[in-house]
């Protein structure tokens, strides 16, 4: 898998992207809640490697980092769990700057970004590395072929969003609303007005940041999102399930049930989204 | 602002973003508020350097009038006497609200104010930043919201009902070990939230770009005036400044007029805690030395020196004042120590202990005991003076523990208070 593969999974519609936590629980419970994903209609999976100060995420997945790093998830583990994944969909990293800083001796970015590549990953999105930093990981990206998915906020301004488009690969994550990650009961307004404002370009759109239901899913495919990206919903159903085998079912159903979200419009035959600010 | 030159003295790394000392700093944070931070730079280099409005002039009269500037450069005969050389201790405890804080906090809010921002939020580890927030947001009108770790709540109370008092809301975070690193990221998830009508007020020199600069700014009127004092006084430079190291807030403040002062010896003294490392094992470091023992990484919006993991997890620091539990430290202060300019020692807890209760006795001032570790640095002192030690800030505060933690380790410098007890 390349970084190409990542903007390919979006071609034939739009894609359901979700999030788990790897090592929440367990490395083996990830491998089968990824496989579960996949059955229930993932087209890419944000894997998730835990930093014990996740700036960017709400308390549904802190508490998900949290219980991954007491059960000892650490990055080479991360890696030797991306590699016996047995699945066809590309895998993003999703993880903090200071963890790629670390890796291995000398410069860890470039030798981060390597093992990484060798191991599976296709692309990687850090969400404390603004634009502005990111030349070395972009270099690195490049040598390995590894998508550099950034986000978008609905803070950002055109000026940054063109700074943003010129470095990306892969696909851009749409962040649907102020603040944190994390499971809402709505669609935010700003969802419709960020997708609005960005430019037509090559790189998919995937709106993530409070998807937790399938009108969401629908509602945004219907903004002219190109993917969804859901991750707190997801890594709630992990706590609240009572066993693995329970827990992924419920990853299965959940995924399928974006996907059908994704479906609705994409048939275009459901009515007009109900949204609230 | 000042006699040195205030631009920001970050380089510009070839390749990299705004606000670098060497390699350190930059602007590490997520893209949500990355508007706010480049907002921020501009009002920064509008009011701040170049005195837009007035802003400046309003600042210095403010910490002239509501915050009791400037404060003495005074002289310790006892301890001068014991060490055989002169001692000068910078009196920052004497500044509103006990503690340096209020130079930063003031200089930050009424900054808020002439953004046009409606709210302030910011995090306390002690409760001293907290409570010099509270104070300059109900002196300048402003709604305020403190984020604080559940730990420090519970060993800190006196602080929690000062900032309830002066109108604020305290915001209790329970995750993790409850303490200083819990309650940053608390409150930066919260500016991601609220970032367009609300300003973030960072307690130290750390943060993105502009903070660190920013903020040794507002801290620097400290060696500012201890510098016109010391010609004033002594007639001289000193031969040294010493100053305890935490995030680095009254660090810079007090070295900053120093820096090129080439002949006057800078000594950032860290917190040694119970022993140095880190136990990789425990994820836990009994000490907060990162300058002196740390390993470069980013944590908070910039890249510093950092207790932290060979993977990179951050760990869990340790002292016995909370004002210097921080598993980070500012920028700036990092490339200093690089640049072999400032030189990172530390004092252990039982030595802060010691120091306490010897000022206290010695002098008639009781410092904070962050303040405790600078002045426990003058037992290892070679030279032969004259000597500044900073005092960032009066220890009332630290009475609960101070009792608790000396009787601990039956400290012969500490009075008996067996006696007293209920």
């Amino acid at each position: 898998m390349s970084a190409d593969d990542v903007t390919a999974a979006f071609a034939d519609g739009p894609a359901l992207v979700p999030y788990v936590v790897a090592g929440d629980p367990s490395a083996d419970a990830t491998e089968t809640y990824v496989e579960a994903l996949v059955e229930g209609g993932a087209d890419v999976i944000e894997l998730g490697l835990p930093f014990s100060e996740p700036i960017a995420d709400g308390p549904t997945i802190q508490e998900g980092i949290r219980r991954a790093l007491d059960a000892g998830m650490t990055p080479a583990r991360y890696l030797d769990l991306v590699r016996d994944l047995d699945v066809d969909v590309p895998i993003v990293c999703m993880t903090y700057y200071n963890l790629l800083l670390q890796y291995g001796e000398g410069d860890g970015v470039d030798a981060f970004v390597e093992a990484a590549a060798d191991a599976g990953v296709s692309g990687l999105i850090i969400p404390d590395l603004p634009v502005e930093e990111s030349t070395a990981l972009e270099a690195a990206c490049e040598a390995h072929d590894v998508a550099l998915i950034f986000i978008v906020a609905p803070t950002t301004t055109p000026e940054r969003i063109e700074r943003i488009l010129e470095r990306a690969s892969g696909f851009i994550y749409v962040q649907a609303r102020m603040g944190t990650t994390g499971a809402r009961t709505d669609v935010s307004e700003d969802t419709y007005e960020s997708l609005e404002r960005l430019p037509e370009g090559d790189l998919p759109y995937a709106v993530g940041f409070g998807v937790s239901e399938r009108e969401h899913a629908r509602a945004i495919v219907e903004g002219g999102a190109d993917g969804v990206v859901a991750g707190s919903v997801f890594v709630d159903a992990i706590a609240a399930a009572e066993s693995v085998e329970a827990a992924a079912d419920a990853l299965r159903e959940k995924a399928a049930e974006l996907s059908a979200g994704i479906e609705d419009a994409t048939r275009g035959e459901a009515p007009e989204p109900e949204t609230t600010k | 602002m000042s006699r040195r030159e205030t631009a920001t003295d970050a380089s510009t790394n070839a390749d990299d973003g705004a606000g670098k000392f060497g390699r350190y700093g930059g602007q590490y944070v997520p893209e949500v508020l990355m508007p706010a931070v480049e907002e921020l730079t501009d009002a920064y280099e509008r009011y701040v350097l170049n005195n837009e409005d007035g802003f400046v002039d309003d600042f210095r009269e403010r910490l002239r009038d509501f915050g009791g500037r400037p404060t003495p450069l005074g002289r310790a005969d006892n301890l001068s006497e014991r060490y055989g050389l002169d001692v000068y201790l910078k009196r920052e405890d004497l500044l509103h609200g006990g503690a340096h804080k209020l130079n930063n906090a003031l200089g930050q809010v009424l900054l808020a104010k002439y953004m046009g921002k409606e709210r302030i939020i910011a995090e306390t580890g002690a409760g001293q930043h907290g409570t010099a927030t509270a104070m300059a947001a109900a002196y300048l009108d402003m709604p305020c919201e403190i984020y604080m770790g559940r730990t420090d709540i519970n060993r800190q109370r006196p602080n929690v009902f000062r900032m309830r008092t002066h109108g604020a809301e305290v915001n209790p975070v329970t995750v993790g070990s409850g303490t200083l690193k819990e309650a940053t990221n608390e409150a930066m998830r919260d500016w991601a939230t609220t970032v367009e009508d609300t300003h973030y007020v960072i307690g130290s020199v750390v943060g993105p770009h502009p903070f660190p600069t920013m903020v040794r700014d507002f801290q620097s009127v400290i060696s500012e005036e201890a510098r016109e004092q010391a010609l004033d006084q002594l007639g001289r430079l000193p031969e040294a400044v010493v100053a305890c190291a935490g995030g680095g807030s009254n660090t810079m403040g007090a070295f900053h007029e120093f820096v090129d002062d080439e002949d006057v010896a800078l000594y950032a003294v860290e917190a040694g805690g119970s022993g140095l490392g880190v136990e990789a094992s425990e994820e836990y470091a009994p000490n907060s030395a990162s300058l002196g023992t740390g390993t470069v990484g980013v944590l908070h919006g910039a890249k510093t020196k950092l207790l932290q993991t060979a993977e990179g997890q951050i760990v869990e620091s340790h002292s016995v004042s909370a004002g210097l539990d921080y598993a980070g430290v500012g920028p700036e202060l990092a490339h200093l120590v690089d640049s072999e300019r400032v030189t990172p020692v530390n004092v252990d807890d039982d030595a802060a202990l010691a120091a306490f209760h010897r000022l206290s006795r010695e002098e008639g001032i009781i410092p904070a005991l962050e303040s405790s570790h600078a002045i426990a640095y003058l037992e290892h002192y070679e030279g032969d003076g004259p000597v500044i030690v900073n005092v960032s800030g009066r220890g009332d505060k630290d009475l609960d523990t101070v009792i608790e933690e000396s009787e601990k380790r039956d400290l012969e410098e500490a009075p008996d208070m067996e006696v007293f007890r209920a």
